[in-house]
Formats: structure tokens, sequence, C-alpha cells
């Protein structure tokens, strides 16, 4: 028993040191090629690097990094080459294969080998090909990449080696284009060129379009052709993309208006109460975020990734009373005089801004995102970043709850009775009053976790809501009044339209358009997109 | 024809208000350039040009007083047209620094010589004749104002949606302004202005002389405003402000009516704005924010809409409040505001004129019913109902006086 335990411990150690000792001849036979950087001008230099890199060996790597840092120098006595790094007034060198330490030295004792920027290149490409075949696949990854960008035709063989051999499907896929772009900077034969293209022209991004314009421009013939080709169907692509970014950007920017107006189409629908003080329901949401946040990084920092969701509650909550609060105060005392209701609201909002900037100053103030909210990642050729992502979704899950509020609870049915006719509801036993009050609560509240999720975006500053105000309006008389669908409708258009305008008119010029369609879609439909139907006539 | 239309306007009351509005023209002047420094008459040249400022606000909440208090347009965009107005004259008083600018150019003005642009855009053009300004300063606000007004009223946008798309019209040129490629100056607007028809705009006679252009245009236009809502015409506008559909059933075309006081209106504000700019030295895109336009609402709001008297009273009164407040207690001076907004809406509906003249009639009625009772001849019927007294503010809609109404 304990024979057979020895032999195997035996056996290990054996296949241990044949292993050690290959590597390690392995590393030697590589050193005279290493110390050979010591020779030479650039072209030899060139070449030497050449057959570096031609060894396909890995442990070069550190070595030519060091010698396109800068920091591989050569022991003037006798001539050998390390990885130098300043260290007090002279050198620590380490060895370039190994990597172990090789003590310390003067200044004087070593030399720069020197590197010129057409010595980089050559560096960076022979790296890129080395690195082709490291275990890890992100390294491969950046290697191809680096290939791609070097254009180095003297890299198709490894390329060729490294697809061969690679087995993750993504890193075979940018190895194949960083091939396709190698061979069309190559001399290589027409055929080889045509299939180059068509892996470029399936890329579809930017670089490959520069490479193929490139191409188009000194090719000729078949190769030509097909290149303009290809061109053309990623141009094509391109528009495609690029019009999905701006709709993308478009629903961004709708979804943050749909936010800011839902509120106001509760309150404007069903009271017909122009509520100016709008905007300062989202500035006091966005400030009760902040002042929950203040109050998690001061007692429980653990918390600060939920303070969006305990912030949500009680923003609706302050708003909401405060909505109550104007109603039961202002509002009620106004009814029937839209006009009068909306200076008595205006005051109300300039006496909110200033008490907030008399409470928290009037400078910005700092309202931080959790880690789930920042970063982006990449659609296709959309970049999209997880704070619009989220907001766009809160919108989307707002919208949906306001919904189901109002079709499918017993205050929503009172709601929409009261805003269709608003005598009958009384007379059928509906406390209107208290119905109005609830809902500007609502319209409020809702205002309040709109301020929460723009605060996220937006600067949080007492000014924050009259940026909202006007376009909330605007929203709100596009979509149609006491329809939340024509609000839904209303704010995507007008965000997608916006940004669809912005490239040609510039956002400013864009803006105003927007402005000026809305002024004239008045004239043609008075009452919104969706109108409610009704026979109502004034007076 | 012409003294009928004035006699009109000139009534027992109407002249004891253009009687103080003289006075005032002439002695603010007289007691500036004709006392001494240190003289306790003595009005220091800076109290000058706060009033003038003072009289231009009481101009531009006339304007807004003759289309909200007596036709029942409620704009929240008359900023605009007091600004245009405004850059008109600006525009003209550039033309006229010639090569005194910082870079000397004898056409272009300082910004555009900043920018790089080589010659003057053709809107410039004709800006250095006084009359061509001068007459742009009617035209432009009166132009813009019947384009929006020729659409908005033909198409029957009423209400508060007519209030929001001309806030978002005043939006839109705040942000036009803004662009320096407008060729106005961007957001630095026009200034360092050196002459006005050959006089130094920083001297103490033209200082005086502004105050005094600016109290006879008040005067001007508060007569042509009561000549308007005390003729036939007027009566026409107040019907539409009390029934607008009533009035079109009864044969009358709304939409003409309302178009020619929003015009004459807006070109008021123009005035206004064309006056304001040489006094304060400064016009940029920060006069066209709906703020301002607003804030003019709440003035007429305060001195009583529907009371020509009521609107230059508000504005002069609130401006004061305003300049006292932000110099001594500047903190409190929006809390004021907001605080006037409310207590003004809830409180005082008529405003303070309006306010006075109902417990005036009240009283006065009070005794004549006493006086009838006793046996006199007279029926104690208040005269035919005179503008001064906003009837839809009273009115008790017998149906959805005190409801909320959805906004359809």
């Amino acid at each position: 028993m304990s024979f057979l335990k020895s032999f195997l411990m035996f056996l290990c150690l054996m296949a241990g040191l044949v292993g050690t000792g290959a590597a390690q001849s392995d590393l030697e036979s590589l050193r005279p090629l290493v110390n050979a950087l010591a020779e030479g001008k650039y072209k030899e230099t060139q070449k030497q690097i050449g057959d570096l890199a031609a060894t396909g060996n890995p442990a070069v790597a550190p070595a030519l990094e060091a010698l396109g840092a800068g920091e591989l120098f050569f022991r003037k006595s006798d001539k050998q080459v390390f990885i130098a790094k300043k260290a007090g007034k002279g050198y620590a060198l380490s060895d370039p294969l190994t990597l172990e330490d090789a003590g310390e030295t003067g200044r004087r004792a070593v030399t720069k080998i020197k590197v010129n920027n057409n010595l980089r290149r050559v560096i960076r490409s022979a790296l890129g090909s080395l690195t082709l075949l490291a275990p890890d696949p992100k390294v491969r990854m950046a290697a191809a990449e680096a290939v791609f960008k070097a254009k180095d035709p003297e890299a198709i063989e490894s390329l060729e080696a490294a697809i061969a051999k690679e087995i993750d499907d993504d890193v075979r896929l940018v190895m194949e284009q960083a091939r396709a772009a190698a061979v069309l900077n190559s001399d290589g034969s027409d055929g080889d060129k045509l299939e180059a293209i068509e892996t470029l022209a399936s890329m579809g991004n930017r670089e490959a379009l520069s490479l193929l314009i490139g191409l188009r421009d000194s090719s000729e013939g078949e190769v030509q052709q097909a290149a303009t080709r290809a061109v053309n169907t990623i141009n094509k692509s391109l528009a495609l993309w690029d019009n999905a970014q701006n709709i993308w950007y478009g629903i961004s920017l709708g979804s943050v208006l749909l936010l800011a107006a839902i509120g106001l189409a509760i309150t404007f629908g069903v009271m017909g109460v122009i509520n100016m003080a709008h905007g300062e329901m989202v500035m006091i949401g966005a400030y009760v975020t902040f002042v929950v946040q203040e109050l998690i990084r001061s007692s429980a920092p653990g918390l600060f990734e939920y303070s969006l969701f305990i912030a949500l509650p009680l923003a609706f909550l302050v708003s909401g009373a405060i909505g109550v609060g104007i109603e039961r105060g202002v509002i009620r005392w106004l009814y029937g005089r839209p006009l009068e209701t909306l200076l008595a609201t205006w005051g109300i909002s300039l006496i909110l801004q200033q008490a907030v900037r008399s409470i928290f100053g009037p400078t910005n103030r700092e309202v931080g995102n959790p880690d789930w909210m920042s970063g982006a990642f990449e659609l296709g050729q959309l970049t999209i970043t997880y704070n619009r992502m989220w907001i766009v979704v809160f919108a989307i899950l707002v919208f949906a709850g306001l919904m189901l509020v109002l079709k499918k609870t017993s205050f929503g049915l009172f709601t929409r009775a009261v805003t269709q006719n608003r005598r009958m509801a009384a007379s059928m036993g509906i406390r209107t009053p208290w119905i109005d009050a609830m809902t500007f609560g609502l319209g409020s509240g809702i205002a309040g976790i709109a301020g929460v999720a723009l605060s996220q975006i937006d600067n949080v500053s007492p000014n924050l809501g009259q940026g909202y105000i006007i376009d909330s309006f605007m929203v709100v008389v596009f979509g149609g009044v006491g329809n939340l669908w024509g609000t839904l409708v209303g704010a995507m258009t007008l965000g997608v339209v916006n940004k669809f305008l912005e490239p040609y008119a510039g956002a400013v010029l864009g803006k105003i358009l927007v402005l000026v369609f809305i002024i004239l879609f008045i004239q043609k439909r008075p009452r919104g997109l969706f109108a409610l139907k009704g026979r109502a006539v004034e007076a | 024809m012409m003294t009928s239309f004035l006699f009109r306007a000139l009534d027992a009351k109407a002249g004891v208000f253009v009687a103080i509005l003289l006075a005032v023209i002439v002695a603010v002047p007289a007691l500036n350039l004709l006392t001494p420094p240190d003289s306790p008459f003595h009005v220091p040249t800076y109290a000058v040009t706060l009033m003038g400022k003072y009289l231009t606000y009481a101009l531009l909440a006339l304007s807004v007083d003759l289309v909200w208090g007596f036709c029942g347009i409620l704009s929240l965009g008359h900023g605009a047209f007091f600004a245009l107005g405004g850059y008109a004259m600006g525009m003209y008083l550039m033309r006229q620094i010639g090569t005194r600018g910082v870079y000397g150019d004898p056409i272009l003005p300082d910004f555009m010589v900043f920018l790089n642009w080589n010659e003057l855009p053709w809107y410039w053009y004709g800006f250095d004749m006084a009359w061509f300004a001068f007459l742009l300063v009617l035209l432009v606000p009166g132009a813009l104002a019947f384009i929006f007004g020729w659409f908005a009223f033909r198409s029957r946008v009423t209400g508060v949606y007519l209030s929001i798309i001309t806030q978002a019209l005043t939006y839109a040129l705040l942000l036009a302004f803004f662009r320096n490629d407008m060729g106005f100056g961007g957001n630095n607007g026009l200034t360092d202005f050196k002459d006005i028809l050959g006089f130094d705009v920083q001297a103490n006679t033209t200082r005086a002389g502004l105050f005094a252009a600016s109290g006879l245009a008040l005067m001007i236009c508060f007569l042509i405003c009561r000549a308007i809502t005390r003729s036939k015409l007027g009566k026409v506008l107040v019907a539409v402000r009390d029934a607008e559909s009533r009035t079109r059933f009864l044969g009358y075309r709304v939409e003409n009516y309302k178009l020619f006081v929003w015009v004459i209106s807006a070109m008021m504000a123009g005035i206004a704005g064309s006056l304001y700019v040489p006094q304060v030295g400064i016009i940029n895109p920060g006069e066209f924010a709906p703020a301002n336009s607003i804030e003019a609402v709440i003035w007429v709001a305060v001195g009583g809409r529907g009371t020509l008297v009521g609107a230059v009273i508000g504005a002069v009164l609130v401006n004061f409040a305003k300049t006292w407040f932000t110099a001594a207690l500047p903190d409190v001076w929006l809390f004021a505001l907001g605080a006037l907004f409310v207590i003004v809406t809830l409180f005082l509906p008529k405003g303070i004129v309006g306010t006075i003249s109902q417990g005036w009639t009240a009283i006065r009625q009070r005794k004549l019913s006493a006086a009838y009772a006793d046996g006199s001849d007279e029926p104690p019927n208040l005269p035919p109902n005179s503008p001064a007294a906003p009837a839809n503010v009273t009115r008790a809609a017998p149906s959805s006086g005190a409801e909320p109404q959805p906004a359809e």
C-alpha cells in the first residue's frame, strides 16, 4: 500500500520535472532571439521582431511589450537583454522571458533599445498575432481586434492558424474579420479579396465601411465593383441603424415627456384645471430622492442600491399630499374659472420654488445613480444606457399602473364618470369634491414619482420643474385631453419627431419646429389627437 | 368723427386719469432737470429711468387688459410682442453706434464682427433710419399677431388652449433668439447703445425725454383703448368675452373682432417694448421668457381686469413692490409675488380698481334706492353696464358656476 503510494508520487514528480524541463528548454531556445535585439539598427530590429513573432510562443510577448514601451534595455558588458524599470537612480532589471528579478543596475550600465513609430506598429501586430493563441478568450479577442486595426498582411498566416484552433464563435468571427482586413491590405489574389469584401460587408459597421471605401478608391476591376456594392449595402444598413437610434432616442425623450405629462393629463382632463405648479411637483419628487439618498448615505450606506425604491412611495405621498392641499386650499374655490386657476397655480409654483430654494439652496443637488442605473450595453450598432432604458420601462409601468387604476378600481370608475358627466355622476351619489381632491392628489403624486425618475438624468435644482411644464402642456394638448392613450401617443410622437428633426435642424431649431407644429396642429384639431366625443357646447 | 371718437374716450373718470398722467409727465422731468441736485424736490435721474420703465410696463399691462379684460383672450405670450418691439428699437440703436463700437466697424454691430460675419443680414437693412425702425416697432408685432390670430381665431381655439399656445409662441421665440446664427446677438442680445435720434442715451435730458415719451405713449394708447371699449365695437368685444357662441349666433363675425383687438394690443405691446429698451439699455432673449408674460397678466389682475386704469395702477404698484422687495428682502420677493397671484385670484377677482368701483356703485345704488323709496321718480337702475364691470367674473352661471369643468 505504502509502496504503491510512493510509486505514484514518484511518477508525478517525474512528469512534473519533465514538464518544467521542457518549458525551460523552450525558453532557453528563445533567449538568443531576444538577445539578438541588442544588435543592429531599426531595420535589423524589425527582422528580429519578425523572428520572435514567428516562434508563435506567447512567452516572448512581455519582451515585445517592453520593447514597444521603451522599457527593454541591454547590458553593455555582456549584451544581455533585460526589461528595466526606473528604480531610484538606476534601473530594476528583470528577465525578459521568465520575468524573474535580475537585480538592480546603474544608469550607465545599460542602454535602451531604440524603437520608432514604424517599429511600434510592427510590434503591435506581432503581439497581436502572438496573443491570438493565448488561453484567455478575452486576450484573443483583443488581439484579433488589434490585428484588424493594424491590417498587417504578415498576420494572415498566424490568423489562419488561430482560426483553425479557435473554439469560441465570437472570437473566431472577429478573427475572420481581421483576416479579411489584412487580406485586403495584402497583394493577394482577387478571389481572396472578393471573399474578404464579403466578410467585411457582413460586419456592417463604420470601421468596415472606411476600409471598404479606401479599397473602392484604390482598387480596380471586379474588386472595385464588389467594394462599391459592399459600401452601398453597409451605407444602407447604417442608415437603418441611424433611424433605429433616432427612434430609440425619441422613445427615451418621449418617455420622459410622458412621465412629466401624465399627471397633468389627469388633472387637466378630469377637472379642466390648468395646474401650472405641476412642474414643481416633479421638482419636489426629485428633492425627495435627494433627501432619501442623503439619509441613506449618513445612516445606512448599504441601502443605497435601493434608494430609488424607497424614494418612489415617499415622493408619491409627499407630492400627492401637497397636491391635495393645493386643491382643498385654493383650486376648489376657483372651479369654473380656468384662467384664474392658471394664475393662482402659477403663484403656487413660485412659492414652492422659492421655498425649495430657501431650504436646499439655489444650486444643483447631487443625486447619485445606483449601480444598476449606470453603464451601457450594445445592441447591434446601438449603445443603450441603462438609466435611459430603465426610465422607458418605468414610464411604461407607470402608464400601465395608472390605466389599471382608472379602469379596474372603483375610484377609477368614479373618476371617469366625473370626467364624462359631472352632474350625472353627482346625482348617482358620487362625492365629486372628494373625487376632485383625490384625482388632484393622484396627478400630483404621479408627478412626484416622475421626479424620482428624472432626478437620475437631469439636474436637481429648484428650476427643474419649469423646464418641463411647457413641454408637458404641449404633450397633453397635442394628445387630447381626458384620454391617457392620447398622452402616450402624444409624448412618443413629439419625442421621436424631435429626435428626427435634430440631425437636420439642430436641437434648438428642432424644438422650435415642434412648437410651431403644435401651434398649427391645434388650429386643425383644437381638442387634440384623441378628443373626448360628446355634445358639449359652451355657452 | 375723430372728435366724437376722442370725446367718447374722455369722460370724467378718464379725464381725471389723463390729467394726473399729464401732470406726472410734466412734473417728473421738470423736477429732474430744473431743480438743483441738493434740493429736496429733486428727482434723481435713476428714479426718472425707473419710473419710465414702470410706464412702459403699464403700457404692456394696458395692452394685455385690452384683450383679456374686454375680449376674454388670456394671452400668456404678450411678452413676445413687447420683446419684438424692443428688438426693432434695439436694432435701430445698434446701427446708431456706428464706428464707436469695440471693433469700430462702420456697418456691422460688434457681435457680428465677433462672429466673423462679413455683411449685414438682409433683415438688418433700413434700421439705420429712425422712421423705418419706428414703423417696424408697430409692424413686426402687428404682423406676428395678425398671422397668429388669423389662424387661431378662425379655427376657434379658445380659453386655456389659446393661452397655452400663446405661451408656446413666446417660448419658441425665446429659443430662436437665443441662437447666435439668428443674427440678433444671441444670448447677450443687443446692448451698449450710444445715441437715439442724435441724443446721447445716457444724458439726463434724453432720459427725461424718454420718460415723457413713455408717458405720452401710455396716455395716447389709454385714450385709444378707452375709445375702442366704449364704442359699439367695444360692446361686441364684451359680448364675445361673456358669451362667444351666442354672439356668433347673433350674426357677428367673432373672429374679426377678436383679430382686430388682438393686433391693436400687440402693437401697443410693441411700442411699450421699444420705449423700454433705450431706458434699460439692453434687450436680450430673456424678455421672451414665458414667466414675464405671466407676470404682466398678474399686473392686470391686481389692478383689475376690464378696467383700463386698473391695468396701469396694477403694473406700477406691482413693479414698485418688486423694486423695493428685491432690494430690501430679495428672498421674500418670490413668496410675495406668488402669494399675490393666489390672494388676488381668490379674494380680489376684480382687482383693486374693480373692487373699489364696485363698492362705490353699491353705495350709490343704496342711496338711489333710498331716494326712490322716498318718492323720487328716478328708477334705481345702474347706468348702462359699463365695460368697467367685468361681467363674467360676477356672472352667476346658473348650471356650472362653481363646479370643475372637464376641459373638452
